[in-house]
């Protein structure tokens, strides 16, 4: 009986978001535009998370150098190490890896924000006042997000390179020039492309779900801890679900 | 003493006739009639739960009515698209209960946030002009750039109530205004409800539990219990109802 209530629970969740985000596509190309509040948006979601989205990636090029070097230099193949390394960082490890990070500050974020502003009837202040809280809040964070996110993989990617880059100078007297022409020699757009294009959708996946647990939170204090939490539980999975998706739809364009 | 300022008892701005409302198996409204004219104070009183709130939010129309008649300032507000729901709304203030001020926003951007709407309905006055004299009008120039975490509960509720008057409202929904107010604040609160309605002939429903702010700001009173109408007039003609239910609201 567990089993079955929590299947329930999944499928009208699943359905209930294809709702929320069926809203926004309705509502989006519609004016009025909020475009300062898009901007702030902007500039709350991208520059404020450069920090801790840099960190992460420069720890991930150098424990990826670190880890990957023995093996490589025991196959003879150190010459190897910074195109793949620039390979697997862009291809899957930048997206994947910058996703989570944003879900788990954005998405838990954008989250318990909505829900705060539902418990304190600041939506239903703005929606009295004449201005759509859904176009307000929503939309501008939705977009917010699927424009950033793909602006912080590509900061993220360059960060780690540069964490690699500086293991290879100090382990292998590589220089930077070096590193560098070795890991674009081996990058193609091929790469690049696929990588970008899923961002914005982990972007929009991390928006979406955010502010749609936002939006429906229960009231009261406990249900904006509960609504943080669901959101990151759910905005992570769906970044693994959708990279899954898009890997086998690249397999398919790229494959040699 | 009956206070009677300039209520013009031929014009009902907002008009209810058996009104419904339910959430599922709980029939919050059941059959409600009230008329409001313009100028007129009405304080509804209840028990928790009793619909208080329900019948505010589906006067401004943040909830849908099952069914009945609720037409304000002449407009039938469930018949009205959003459009025109939104151009209602300019003539009507509510006062949410926690004051429900933008916490990201200072005063003043809280103050301004109607006018971006709202703005045509005022385009002859500078928008700081606006924002001043709403501002001076609850006594809190001052604050003008503080943000909302700063503001004691006291001052929440006028600088809310401020952003309320910036539009000019004929009509405003109060919702408990001195809930959570020690009772010289309080008091103060019901003293400004008072002012608003004397300078700007405003009509206003004050949903409250409590019974000196009910006396001193209201015409009218209603007793809202079990989703009717159950008792109306004055605060003396009420206070000497001799109903057990109506008592209980003044022991």
């Amino acid at each position: 009986m567990g089993l079955v209530k929590q299947l329930r629970y999944y499928f009208q969740e699943t359905g209930n978001i294809s709702l929320f985000a069926t809203r926004f596509f309705r509502e989006f190309l519609n004016p009025p535009y909020e475009f300062k509040e898009l901007l702030r948006q902007c500039y709350m979601i991208g520059n404020k998370s450069l920090g801790l989205v840099g960190a992460t990636g420069f720890i991930m090029g150098v424990v990826l150098t670190l880890q990957t070097r023995p093996t490589m230099i025991e196959f003879g193949a150190e010459s190897w190490i910074p195109s793949m390394v620039g390979i697997a960082i862009v291809r899957e490890i930048g997206p994947v890896l910058t996703a989570l990070i944003c879900s788990g500050k954005i998405g838990s974020g954008i989250g318990a924000e909505l829900a705060s502003m539902k418990v304190t009837e600041q939506i239903d202040a703005m929606e009295v006042s004449g201005t759509n809280p859904f176009k307000y809040l929503v939309i501008t964070r939705v977009m917010a997000c699927t424009f950033m996110l793909p602006v912080l993989v590509v900061y993220s990617d360059l960060i780690s390179l540069l964490g690699s880059a500086l293991v290879e100078l100090i382990k292998g007297d590589v220089s930077f020039t070096l590193y560098f022409n070795n890991v674009f020699t081996y990058l193609s757009f091929s790469d690049l492309n696929p990588s970008i294009i899923k961002s914005f959708f982990f972007g929009f996946a991390i928006g979406i779900v955010g502010c749609y647990k936002g939006f429906t939170s229960d009231k009261g204090t406990e249900g904006v801890g509960r609504t943080a939490n669901t959101a990151v539980v759910i905005s992570s999975m769906l970044v693994f679900v959708l990279d899954f998706i898009a890997v086998l739809i690249t397999d398919i364009f790229y494959s040699p | 003493m009956e206070k009677d300022f300039n209520i013009n008892r031929s014009q009902p701005v907002i008009e209810i006739l058996d009104l419904r409302k339910s959430f599922g198996s709980n029939h919050v409204l059941q059959g409600f009639d009230l008329n409001v004219f313009a100028g007129e104070n009405v304080a509804v009183m209840g028990k928790s739960g009793s619909g208080k709130s329900v019948l505010i939010k589906c006067i401004i129309g943040l909830l849908p009515i099952d069914k009945g008649r609720l037409v304000v300032l002449g407009e039938s507000v469930p018949d009205l698209d959003h459009h025109k729901l939104d151009v209602l709304r300019a003539d009507v203030g509510f006062q949410f209960q926690g004051s429900a001020l933008y916490d990201s926003m200072t005063v003043r951007e809280n103050l301004e946030f109607p006018l971006r709407r709202h703005r045509d309905k005022l385009s002859g006055i500078p928008v700081d002009d606006l924002v001043l004299e709403s501002l001076e009008n609850v006594g809190l120039a001052h604050a003008i750039n503080m943000m909302p975490s700063e503001l004691s509960g006291g001052m929440k509720k006028r600088v809310a109530l401020a952003r309320t008057l910036i539009m000019r409202p004929k009509i405003i929904l109060y919702d408990e205004p001195t809930s959570g107010l020690d009772p010289v604040t309080g008091k103060e609160i019901s003293m400004l409800i008072n002012e608003i309605q004397q300078r700007f002939n405003t009509a206003a429903i004050i949903i409250t539990h409590d019974l000196g702010c009910a006396k001193v700001t209201s015409n009218r009173m209603v007793i809202l219990h079990e989703g009717k109408n159950y008792a109306e007039g004055t605060y003396e003609e009420i206070s000497h109802l001799n109903d057990k239910s109506v008592k209980a609201f003044f022991i």
